[in-house]
């Protein structure tokens, strides 16, 4: 049964660690996922907890994970926006087998998988 | 919505926009079989005043501008509804919101309540700033998971962590089960 002391032991692991996930948020990736009625409905929390698993599973620290509203495109809901400075790039119709591809080959290797992008729905 | 957690899930965010700083989420099972189910969300938001509490159970009212309908009430109310359940709002200008819905969980067409662990671990995750109590009744036994113990047991560092994220959903998961015996 999981109990509080493993928590301080997490807190103590942080504490050794200097500042993994941490600092400020500027020029790091940031992932949003749409989490309104429209997004939760169609999937977005597996979406959002893959892109949480996937980061921890891989070390990943200079990524943000957050979430946003309804952007008025339900009908492509799971959607995902990766900001990455100027750069915005617009994820649809998101399951957790995508994120993975996701955070591989864009998070990653700083490549948009185009297939999944807006723009190839159209 | 395919479980009840979900719609508590986005039920939670309508409080978060309504600018709470607590927002206590309550499940509590009773009846001769523990077959009955009550999920109560409560906030110390903005709260509503009569004219838009009226409004809210209708799909046709939304207070965000992208698009024309609010589906997150009507959908809370009417799977209580079709379980045989029912549904209340109660809301005070600056004092904040409660929603309250009931489910017969026996009920054929009632949805299963789901993994609210990753409901609450995620609203924990998305908010720092808003703190959160999750309770589990079942007669007298009582789980409680409380974001602001947690965070003095974090000792300034906060809940934020994707590895304290994922210890806060397995801590809920299995102290929840232990309260309520199985899953519903």
């Amino acid at each position: 049964m999981k109990s509080l002391r493993e928590l301080q032991a997490i807190r103590d692991k942080m504490k050794a660690s200097v500042n993994t996930r941490e600092g400020a948020g500027e020029g790091k990736m940031r992932i949003l996922v749409g989490m309104a009625t429209c997004g939760i409905a169609a999937g977005a929390r597996p979406v959002l907890n893959a892109f949480s698993e996937e980061i921890l599973k891989r070390d990943i620290h200079d990524v943000i994970v957050s979430q946003t509203g309804c952007i008025g495109i339900c009908q492509f809901e799971p959607v995902v926006e990766v900001i990455e400075g100027d750069k915005k790039t617009t994820y649809v119709k998101m399951d957790p087998e995508k994120v993975k591809r996701v955070v591989v080959e864009h998070v990653i290797g700083k490549n948009p998988v185009t297939e999944f992008t807006i723009g190839a729905m159209k | 919505m395919q479980e009840l957690s979900l719609n508590i899930l986005d039920i939670a965010q309508n409080c978060i926009s309504a600018g709470a700083s607590l927002v206590e989420i309550d499940i509590e099972v009773f009846g001769q079989r523990q077959e009955m189910l009550e999920i109560t969300v409560r906030d110390d938001g903005a709260g509503m005043d009569r004219r838009t509490l009226q409004r809210v159970e209708s799909p046709f009212f939304t207070s965000r501008t992208t698009r024309k309908v609010g589906m997150g009430i009507p959908l809370f109310k009417q799977a209580a509804q079709m379980s045989g359940g029912s549904f209340s709002i109660d809301s005070r200008p600056g004092k904040g919101t409660v929603v309250k819905a009931v489910f017969d969980t026996s009920n054929i067409d009632c949805a299963p309540l789901g993994e609210v662990w990753d409901t609450v671990g995620i609203l924990i995750q998305m908010n720092p700033d808003v703190d959160f109590v999750y309770r589990v009744k079942n007669g007298r036994e009582v789980f409680e998971c409380d974001t602001r113990y947690l965070k003095q047991v974090m000792e300034g560092r906060g809940l934020g962590d994707i590895a304290v994220i994922q210890w806060i959903k397995e801590y809920i998961e299995e102290n929840q089960f232990e309260i309520l015996k199985r899953r519903y």
